[in-house]
């Protein structure tokens, strides 16, 4: 059958196919498709897992158990899952176990653009790379067989380009996989140091035996041109070299941990130098060094963002002369065009909250979601945000530096679903360590920033199946917070309050500000608000809630109708009643 | 055959995604190579969105380069200006004549360029304008815009595929209950774009 599918979903669809029934996965963002695709496969479980550490560690008992288990995560989630990741490459598998991994060269949704192949090199794990969604298919199926035949898990990385892009796929029979048996192997899976010791040495031998795998693979394979040049490619930048050099002769690696040497030599002995096409960091580049083949790349290309097919004619012209750019449109109107950055939409209930932050001049220390555009202008309300759950360490670490007085104008600001990820334990440190910070959850009842998927606060499972839900009030309760304040954050006035008050307090507090994403599913909007003209005095004060509903006209702020969903926020700010709506 | 390419812009929520979704099964359906690349996560918060969609021919990259674009499929005006430079000379530019403020406007740091259409038509881009929301409108759903606009697209003959091929996409995209609505939508913009 012939598909157009996303990288992501055709991995999902390999992952199947294999025969995997367990997923465990936290979102991330180009990675949250895998999972939500496999949610939609009766014969696999799926789930959220609250972070990406827990989603491995439940893969890895999967694939103990005997089952085929994936997991999928985003960069920086690898970086939460570093801890079992390099041990489970001593224990190996029972069950293939295949990690999927999804770099986001040009940071179109992330906080860095970490290079994770550096990951596979350093705990010794097989990584494959596929180029587009029939490789990820094909690549993912062979990561199983292949986890399984070296006793290893298995590493597949995507980058965005093609985790996001849709390509034709062919999917093969689905492969009927029975779990294996259950052994208790103390030897194999219990790492205390005698045991690992040992483990390390299979390690390197699997290493060796893995290295000749990848001399002779066929993912490793040359694509004769004619003869201009010699480039080494993986992933999207084989697309591009594609593109921009149909005549070279291109080694195109599948295999992208251990990388073959031979191969290499082989195809370098034929060129004067050979280029090397890779974003982000010279990984191939510096092995090609390092076994003594001379390279031009890095040298050329770039360590950030992504490469194109322009910027490689460009600056490999003199080896291989491009051809005419073609002529390109070029309109230019009086003012430029302004930028259009991303910012909370109409009725977000994060707006409220960071209006009154503002308000206050606050020093805020932010994290990772939907609330981090809380720092773009009008309210620029954040002061830091490094990653995900680091609010509340930082603020923590404000507090203990700059001492009592400091602390109360500062606050960490989280979501519902950061805080299960990696701010409670934040929580805890603070608790423990007479901390007085204030913690404010934006519980808007989703995980946003990444497209909505369930979490532990939500009390729904991926599969849309009720469970039991986190109670966020007792959590913090439970462990030793006694200020613990609910409350809305569109009731400005209160909030305020509250925010003072627990500012104010020398001892820890956590403020949950609940009201959900308006976006989701049955959360109601009213009719739009709109302003009375008569009432206005043009103070402008609407506008500071970054409203994209709310325009500036000539004739003053007025309310654009097709966006504004009634959610009424301006109008409980307007001090002049000017605006109007039936708010809910 | 080259492929031919295809890009769709506009603003976060708008639903560009569809639009790249029924070009693709369009394509797949007429047996053609096709490759679409789609933008998720933070952009799509009311930020400028791009989906790069190539058809038939031998694809390799997923991206369209700057100034190989053969039609911009622009659901914004500001934003049809903004990627213009994508745009081959005497390429295909299809307007849904929408004006949203981006946040710099809003917060009166920048203002809105006027002339946008003149000065792509200057620039050497084909242009087609329509107002796709109020077409829709007239169909039933103001959201059916998207589908007025692949009703123009589908008109200039893109890549060979014919007209049921398309009909039959974006039935089979759109939810059900609202395919009449979308059907008309389409036959519209199909009307539009080929001047009938
Ligand atoms: C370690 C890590 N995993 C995943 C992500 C991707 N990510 C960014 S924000 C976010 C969740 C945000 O949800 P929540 O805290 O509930 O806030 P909301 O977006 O709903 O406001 C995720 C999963 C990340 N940045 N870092």
């Amino acid at each position: 059958m012939q598909c157009l599918l996303l990288g992501n979903e055709a991995v999902a669809f390999g992952a199947r196919d294999a025969g995997v029934t367990v997923a465990s996965a936290y979102p991330g963002t180009p990675s949250t498709e895998i999972t939500e695709t496999i949610a939609k496969f009766d014969e696999v479980y799926s789930e959220w897992a609250p972070n990406e550490k827990v989603a491995v560690e439940t893969a890895i008992g999967a694939s103990f158990a005997g089952a085929r288990a994936i997991c999928a995560m985003k960069h920086v989630g690898l970086n939460v899952a570093a801890d079992p990741l390099f041990t489970v490459s001593y224990t190996g598998v029972n069950g293939g176990l295949c990690i999927v991994v999804a770099d986001d060269p040009g940071m179109h949704s992330s906080q860095n653009e970490q290079d994770s192949r550096f990951y596979a090199r350093s705990a010794h794990i097989l990584m494959l790379e596929p180029s587009d969604s029939q490789e990820c298919y094909d690549f993912t199926r062979l990561a199983f067989e292949l986890s399984e035949r070296f006793d290893t898990p298995v590493l597949l990385r995507l980058t965005t380009r093609v985790a996001h892009a849709r390509s034709v796929v062919a999917l093969r029979e689905k492969e009927q996989y029975l779990l294996k048996d259950y052994k208790k192997d103390m030897a194999k899976y219990v790492m205390v140091p005698a045991n690992a010791i040992a483990r390390h040495v299979v390690v390197e031998k699997r290493d060796a035996l893995l290295r000749e795998y990848a001399e002779t693979a066929p993912l490793n394979r040359v694509e004769r041109g004619q003869g201009k040049a010699c480039v080494v490619s993986s992933g999207i930048s084989y697309q591009y070299v594609k593109e921009a050099f149909p005549d070279a002769d291109v080694l195109k690696l599948g295999v992208v941990y251990p990388l073959p040497e031979e191969l290499l030599k082989d195809f370098a002995a034929q060129a004067k130098k050979l280029i090397v096409a890779e974003e982000l960091e010279p990984y191939i580049e510096t092995h090609c060094r390092a076994i003594g083949i001379e390279t031009l790349g890095k040298a050329r290309l770039t360590l950030q963002g992504e490469l194109t097919p322009a910027m490689l004619r460009e600056r490999f012209a003199d080896i291989l002369p491009a051809g005419e750019a073609p002529q390109a449109v070029s309109a230019v109107t009086a003012e430029p065009a302004p930028p259009r950055p991303p910012a909370l939409c109409a009725g977000c209930p994060h707006r409220g909250a960071f209006y009154v932050l503002g308000k206050l001049k606050l020093h805020v220390m932010g994290d990772i979601g939907c609330y981090t555009l809380g720092a773009m202008p009008p309210s620029s309300a954040i002061d830091a945000c490094v990653c995900m759950g680091a609010s509340i360490g930082m603020v923590h670490g404000m507090d203990k530096a700059r001492g009592a007085q400091f602390a109360a104008k500062t606050v960490a600001v989280l979501g519902d679903s950061t805080f299960i990820h990696s701010g409670i334990t934040g929580l805890i440190d603070i608790v423990y360590n007479k901390g007085v910070s204030t913690v404010i959850i934006l519980d808007n009842s989703i995980t946003g920033m990444t497209g909505h998927q369930q979490n532990p606060a939500t009390g729904i499972t991926i599969k849309g199946e009720k469970t039991r839900q986190i109670d966020l009030k007792k959590l913090c309760e439970a462990v030793g917070v006694e200020r613990v304040r609910v409350c809305d954050p569109f009731d400005l006035k209160d909030f305020e309050k509250v925010v003072l008050e627990e500012t104010a307090a020398a001892e820890p507090s956590v403020i949950i500000a609940q009201r959900p994403c308006i976006l989701l599913k049955g959360v109601r909007r009213a009719a739009p608000c709109y302003i009375d003209r008569e009432k206005c005095k043009k103070c402008m004060s609407c506008l500071r809630l970054g409203c994209p509903a709310i325009v500036r006209k000539p004739e003053g702020p007025s309310i654009n109708e097709s966006m504004c969903v009634g959610c009424g926020l301006c109008a409980r700010l307007c001090a002049f009643g000017a605006i109007c709506g039936r708010g809910e | 055959m080259e492929p031919i390419n295809i890009m769709i812009v506009g603003v976060g929520g708008q639903g560009t995604l569809l639009a790249s979704r029924v070009i693709g099964a369009a394509a797949v359906s007429s047996k053609l190579d096709c490759k679409v690349s789609e933008v998720h996560g933070m952009s799509q918060r009311g930020g400028s969105v791009v989906t790069y969609c190539r058809v038939g021919g031998r694809i390799f990259s997923p991206l369209v380069e700057k100034g190989h674009a053969d039609v911009l499929l622009c659901f914004e005006r500001l934003e049809a200006l903004r990627w213009s430079g994508f745009l081959r000379r005497g390429g295909l530019l299809i307007l849904n004549d929408e004006r949203i403020d981006p946040m710099p406007v809003i917060a009166g740091a920048q203002s809105y360029p006027g002339g946008i259409i003149e000065a792509l038509q200057a620039g050497g881009a084909q242009v087609t304008a329509i107002d796709a929301a109020a077409i829709a409108d007239e169909c039933g759903d103001r959201r059916a815009a998207n589908t007025v606009l692949l009703g123009v697209l589908a008109s200039k003959g893109i890549a060979g595929i014919a007209r049921e091929t398309w009909e039959e996409a974006v039935c089979g995209i759109v939810p059900a209950k609202a395919l009449e609505i979308n059907k008309k939508a389409f036959q519209k913009g199909y009307e539009r774009g080929s001047g009938q």
